[in-house]
């Protein structure tokens, strides 16, 4: 069969179309893991007994299980129960939460690791626990582990491929699409590899200015 | 002045840990613009006491009143919370570490509480911020990060942040304990300056020196009790106690080293 | 939860759970020989092996699994490589995952290089007796709980051989998802079987890492 590489400019948009929704879907997910991760955080930390036990279960499971598993459960299980979401969004929710729960343990690690004088400072000018948590605490927990949370974001992008299964036209369905009309896989899948390595070091960059803004504020 | 009802009263305080009597039976009134010294080996439970005033560790045993308001009143833990977020706001303290928060300027270090608890807007926080600042000589370096300062700076920023609450009452926990000695001059002018203001102020210390010069009264404590209290011309020159004298002689033999 | 259908339908998991089971330890034995390799290759003296090992990490690690896995796969044909899905699987996933391995086994050689190969090489010792009596020893040990974490998200990646139709456990719950319209039931039974696979693992790997301590 051989390689021919001259039918990729033919279907080139259609790709790159899927190479956008690769980088929406991913920054969307992005967002959700990292605000996320923090309300999980605090939840297994300080919410009551009966909230925070069943919680750590589902991160249990979560750490468990793969991804793929959670976001077929996501998107069947919704719409068994009548919520009938978007490919697109049930992908953002399932990769969202997904990473949620490993920024969380990061996140938890790192307000355990914050000196205890700074929520003593917070309470003694009078700050409630939850405003000191908020204003102090957390922050500074979250800027401690901002370059493995952007190690979590980078998975993040290359997870984001298995959305196709879901239905969800990001990059590597775009390619499937592409190969259906042509039957020429390989040369797709690689188009598709070369843009999934052109978004992760475009990330990569957007992550290490990230890192020395937050590295300044020390 | 001792006419007065007393401003902090500490009432039969006692605070166990386990079977171990950190304070047994403490009781000390403070005046309106007294400034009390605490002084005593470590572990003799003079920070305990200084940290029970405003109920950072509660006692096991005893009351603590600001005014005419308990400090740490036995309600509900929510009313709990709402009250002793209302006390602490007056009562002003100052930690050996310094405490600072690491991630917030300078300015931003004064200004978080008195914008979350007193709804005050960004211009009045400024003003406020740049007041205090000023105060403690530290205007200059208004929008540095904590981490840029030396130890000395940091712990006048973090008076200034405790003064912009308006606190009725100062407690410094060992202020300059952590301070390499030729950085110890510098806070001790700050804090005298706020005695010269008349601030109720409680001070545990080792600095036995600053102590004599700035304190109307002096408590020696070991061993979870108050050994010996009066005026710092009593207490230094011509103590009573047997205790006194030997944590005196050692701490000034110790000074010399 | 409908038990009964559980009860009816778990063999067919147990079934599937195996070739998960089968597809861990072979994508961790081809993984580790990878890992090992690249290690090699990027701690090399010559240039062209550091390239190569350098550009192998970057872009595996740089292209998400799944697409290599369809290279692999759907492309190999093309390029005269026939491989049925669980050859694939493995290959694919081993040659992943040991991109992984190649960083976590170079991280621990290097954490040790440092003072213990100047003191091996003052005693006359070449650079490969030193490697291979002084550092390796000690990398070995510092080495085995990141890959368990390697290892951990091998076991989580093998599902997505179901993509390319390997029947292990998430093509089989996909599968019963679909036929019996019980996502949460057959979400169970396939996620405590992964956490037993998962939970078993750890607990070797910990007792490895505990002996490895003592000796």
């Amino acid at each position: 069969m051989g390689l021919d590489f001259s039918v990729i400019p033919k279907y080139l948009d259609v790709v790159m179309m899927g190479a956008v929704w690769t980088v929406a879907i991913t920054v969307a997910a992005a967002l959700l893991s990292f605000f996320g991760g923090i309300v999980f955080a605090v939840i297994a930390l300080y919410a009551p007994k009966f909230v925070r036990l069943p919680f750590r279960a589902f991160e249990w499971l979560f750490m468990g299980t793969p991804l793929l598993l959670q976001l077929f459960l996501i998107y069947f299980g919704l719409v068994q129960i009548g919520i009938d979401l978007p490919a697109f969004v049930a992908g953002v929710i399932g990769l969202g939460l997904h990473f949620a729960v490993y920024n969380s343990e990061l996140i938890q690690t790192a307000i355990l690791a914050v000196d205890k004088g700074q929520m003593e400072a917070a309470r003694t000018l009078g700050l409630s626990r939850g405003q000191a948590l908020k204003k102090v605490v957390v922050p500074q927990a979250v800027r401690d582990v901002i370059p493995p949370i952007g190690n979590n974001m980078i998975a993040l992008l290359k997870d984001s491929a298995l959305v196709s299964v879901i239905g969800v036209s990001e990059l590597t369905l775009s390619a499937q699409l592409a190969i259906g009309r042509t039957y020429r896989p390989f040369e797709f899948y690689v188009l598709a590899a070369v843009f999934y390595y052109i978004i992760n070091l475009g990330m990569e960059a957007v992550l290490r200015r990230i890192e020395r803004k937050v590295q300044a504020a020390r | 002045m001792t006419d007065q009802k007393p401003f902090v009263d500490i009432r039969h305080a006692k605070k166990s840990y386990g079977t171990l009597e950190v304070l047994k039976d403490i009781s000390l009134q403070v005046h309106r613009g007294e400034i009390v010294a605490i002084i005593g080996p470590s572990g003799s439970g003079k920070s305990t006491l200084l940290r029970a005033i405003n109920d950072l560790d509660p006692l096991s045993g005893g009351e603590i009143w600001l005014e005419d308001t308990q400090v740490n009143m036995d309600l509900p833990h929510r009313q709990y919370e709402k009250h002793i977020n209302e006390v602490r706001q007056n009562i002003g303290m100052v930690f050996q570490h310094f405490n600072l928060f690491p991630h917030l300027t300078v300015r931003e270090n004064i200004t978080l509480a008195p914008k979350l608890l007193k709804g005050i807007n960004d211009a009045e926080a400024n003003k406020l911020a740049e007041e205090q600042l000023a105060k403690v000589g530290m205007l200059e370096r208004i929008d540095y990060y904590p981490s840029q300062l030396s130890g000395g700076q940091k712990q006048r920023v973090a008076i200034a942040r405790a003064l912009a609450m308006k606190p009725k009452v100062m407690l410094f926990d060992e202020a300059t304990s952590a301070l390499d000695p030729e950085l110890v001059e510098e806070v001790n002018q700050v804090m005298k300056a706020l005695a010269e203001e008349h601030m109720t102020m409680i001070i545990v210390t080792h600095e036995m020196g600053f102590a004599e010069s700035v304190c109307d009264r002096v408590l020696f404590m070991d061993q979870g009790v108050v050994v010996e209290e009066g005026p710092p011309s009593v207490i230094f020159r011509n103590p009573q106690n047997e205790r006194t004298r030997n944590f005196l002689r050692k701490h000034l033999a110790d000074a010399n080293k | 939860m409908d038990v009964e259908l559980m009860l009816k339908v778990y063999p067919f998991f147990l079934k599937a759970a195996w070739v998960t089971i089968q597809l861990s330890v072979l994508t961790t034995i081809l993984g580790l020989i990878c890992g090992s390799l690249g290690a090699a290759a990027r701690l090399s003296r010559l240039r062209i092996l550091r390239i190569v090992g350098a550009a192998y990490v970057s872009f595996i690690r740089g292209t998400p699994a799944l697409i290599q896995l369809f290279i692999l796969y759907f492309g190999g044909p093309q390029v005269g490589i026939q491989l049925d899905a669980f050859e694939a699987g493995v290959i694919g996933l081993g040659v992943n995952i040991g991109a992984y391995m190649t960083e976590t086994i170079r991280g621990a050689i290097i954490a040790i290089d440092k003072g213990q190969a100047e003191a091996a090489r003052t005693l006359g010792m070449s650079r490969y007796q030193s490697m291979r009596y002084v550092i390796l020893p000690q990398a070995a040990r510092l080495m085995i709980r990141p890959l368990g974490v390697n290892i951990n998200a091998l076991i989580k990646g093998t599902a997505l051989v179901a993509a390319i139709s390997v029947i292990e456990l998430t093509y089989t719950a996909q599968r019963y998802i679909g036929s019996t319209y019980k996502p949460f039931e057959m979400f169970f039974i396939s996620g405590v079987l992964y956490m037993i696979i998962i939970y078993v693992t750890g607990r070797g790997i910990a007792w490895l890492d505990r002996r490895a301590r003592i000796v």
